[in-house]
C-alpha cells in the first residue's frame, strides 16, 4: 500500500510538472489547465494522508484501501475527460459554424465582385 | 412547374466524375433553376468540373460531412431570401425531371419536407439487399417515433419550404442527416409527404459507406435518433429550436 501511495504521489508530482511546463511554454491555455492542476494536486493531497484514504474506503465499505485509491483515480480522471468531451464539442460546434460563415461570405463576395465587373 | 424562389443545392465531395454531368443535366431539365454546389473541400477537380458546367459554387475552407455542408446550402438558401430548397447528389443518382413533382407536392400539401423515394412502381433502379435491409430497420425504429413508416428515410432527394430552412438552419445533423432529420422535423410537428422517383445507378465513384462504415453509420443514426427524442420536451414547437 505504501508504495502504491508513493508511486501516485511520483505520479502527482509528474502531472504537475508536466502542466507547469506546458503552461509556461503555452502549449495549453491556463483555463483548460484547471482541470488537469486540480486533479494532480487532488491526488497528491490523497497520496500522502494515508487516515483520509482509509476513512473513505470504510466508507466506501471497501477493506482494501487500495481499490478505493484507483476507484478515485478513475473517476478524479472521468470527470476531466468529461469536461474536455464537452469542452471539444463546444469548439467544434463552434467551428462548424464559423466555417459556414465563412463559406456564405466568401459565397457573397465573389457574387458581388462578378456583379461589379458586369457593370458597364 | 416552378414558382417562388428556388434553389438546388449539390452537397459535393470528390464527384468529378459525375457532377459536370449532373449539373448539364439539371440546366437542360429546369433551365431558371439557379444551382448551388457546396464543395464539400474535395481534393479533385470537382470545383472546376461544376463551375465549367454552369453552376454556382460554395466551397467550405475544410471537410465537414454531408450534414455540414447541407446545412451551410440551407444557411445560404435562408440568407438569400429563398422560399424553397431541392437537394440533389452530386452522383446522379437522382432524375431532375422530378424536382417539379416534388416542388408541386410542397406547395399543395402545405408539409415543410419532401422527400423523393425510391419505388418499384415508378421504375428505374431499386437498391441492394443490405439498404433495403437497413430501410427496413429503420423504417421500423422510426414507425412509432414519427406515427408513420416513411418509405425510404435513407432518401437524399429532398425538397424543403422556408419554415424547415429556417429550423435547420440552426438545428441540423452533420453525419448521415437523412434519418435524424425526420425526427428533427417530427419535434416541431411539422410534416413530410414522399413522392416516388426514379433512383438511378452513380455515374461514377464508389459509395463513402463501406461494409465497416454501415455498422458506424447503423450506431451513429441509432443514438441521433436516442438523442432527438431525449431532447423532446413534449411541447409541440413550431419555430427554432
Amino acid at each position: 500500500m505504501e508504495r502504491l501511495l508513493d508511486a501516485l504521489a511520483i505520479l502527482s508530482l509528474a502531472l504537475l510538472v508536466i502542466v507547469l511546463r506546458s503552461l509556461r511554454r503555452e502549449h495549453i491555455r491556463v483555463e483548460h489547465s484547471v482541470s488537469w492542476l486540480a486533479a494532480s494536486v487532488a491526488l497528491l493531497a490523497l497520496s500522502r494522508s494515508r487516515a483520509l484514504l482509509e476513512r473513505f474506503s470504510a466508507w466506501l465499505g471497501l477493506h482494501d484501501a487500495s481499490v478505493a485509491l484507483i476507484a478515485i483515480i478513475l473517476v478524479v480522471f472521468l470527470g476531466v475527460f468529461y469536461r474536455y468531451s464537452r469542452i471539444v464539442s463546444g469548439l467544434k460546434d463552434m467551428n462548424i459554424t464559423l466555417t459556414q460563415r465563412v463559406a456564405i461570405l466568401e459565397h457573397k463576395l465573389q457574387r458581388q465582385h462578378e456583379e461589379a465587373q458586369d457593370k458597364p | 412547374m416552378i414558382t417562388g424562389r428556388t434553389l438546388l443545392i449539390i452537397p459535393a465531395y470528390n464527384e468529378e466524375g459525375a457532377i459536370a454531368s449532373v449539373v448539364r443535366e439539371v440546366r437542360e431539365t429546369l433551365p431558371d433553376l439557379p444551382i448551388l454546389v457546396i464543395d464539400d473541400c474535395s481534393t479533385d477537380s470537382t470545383i472546376d468540373q461544376a463551375r465549367m458546367a454552369g453552376a454556382r459554387i460554395l466551397q467550405v475552407p475544410f471537410h465537414l460531412g454531408l450534414g455540414g455542408c447541407v446545412q451551410a446550402g440551407y444557411r445560404l438558401a435562408h440568407e438569400f431570401g429563398y422560399d424553397q430548397v431541392v437537394r440533389i447528389d452530386g452522383d446522379g443518382q437522382h432524375d431532375p425531371r422530378d424536382i417539379p413533382r416534388l416542388l408541386d407536392t410542397l406547395a399543395r400539401t402545405g408539409c415543410e419536407m419532401v422527400i423523393g423515394v425510391r419505388s418499384k412502381e415508378s421504375g428505374g433502379l431499386q437498391t441492394h439487399l443490405i439498404r433495403r435491409i437497413g430501410i427496413h430497420f429503420f423504417r421500423l425504429i422510426l414507425r412509432p417515433i414519427l406515427g408513420r413508416s416513411p418509405s425510404d428515410p435513407t432518401s437524399g432527394f429532398v425538397a424543403v419550404n422556408r419554415r424547415a430552412l429556417e429550423v435547420f438552419g440552426r438545428s441540423f445533423p452533420l453525419e448521415y442527416p437523412e434519418i435524424e432529420t425526420l425526427v428533427v422535423l417530427q419535434r416541431r410537428r411539422f410534416r413530410f409527404e414522399e413522392v416516388p422517383c426514379r433512383m438511378r445507378r452513380r455515374m461514377a465513384g464508389r459509395s463513402t459507406i463501406t461494409a465497416l462504415k454501415s455498422v458506424y453509420y447503423v450506431i451513429h443514426v441509432l443514438l441521433g435518433v436516442f438523442v432527438n427524442i431525449l431532447r423532446f420536451d413534449g411541447r409541440p414547437r413550431k419555430g427554432p429550436a
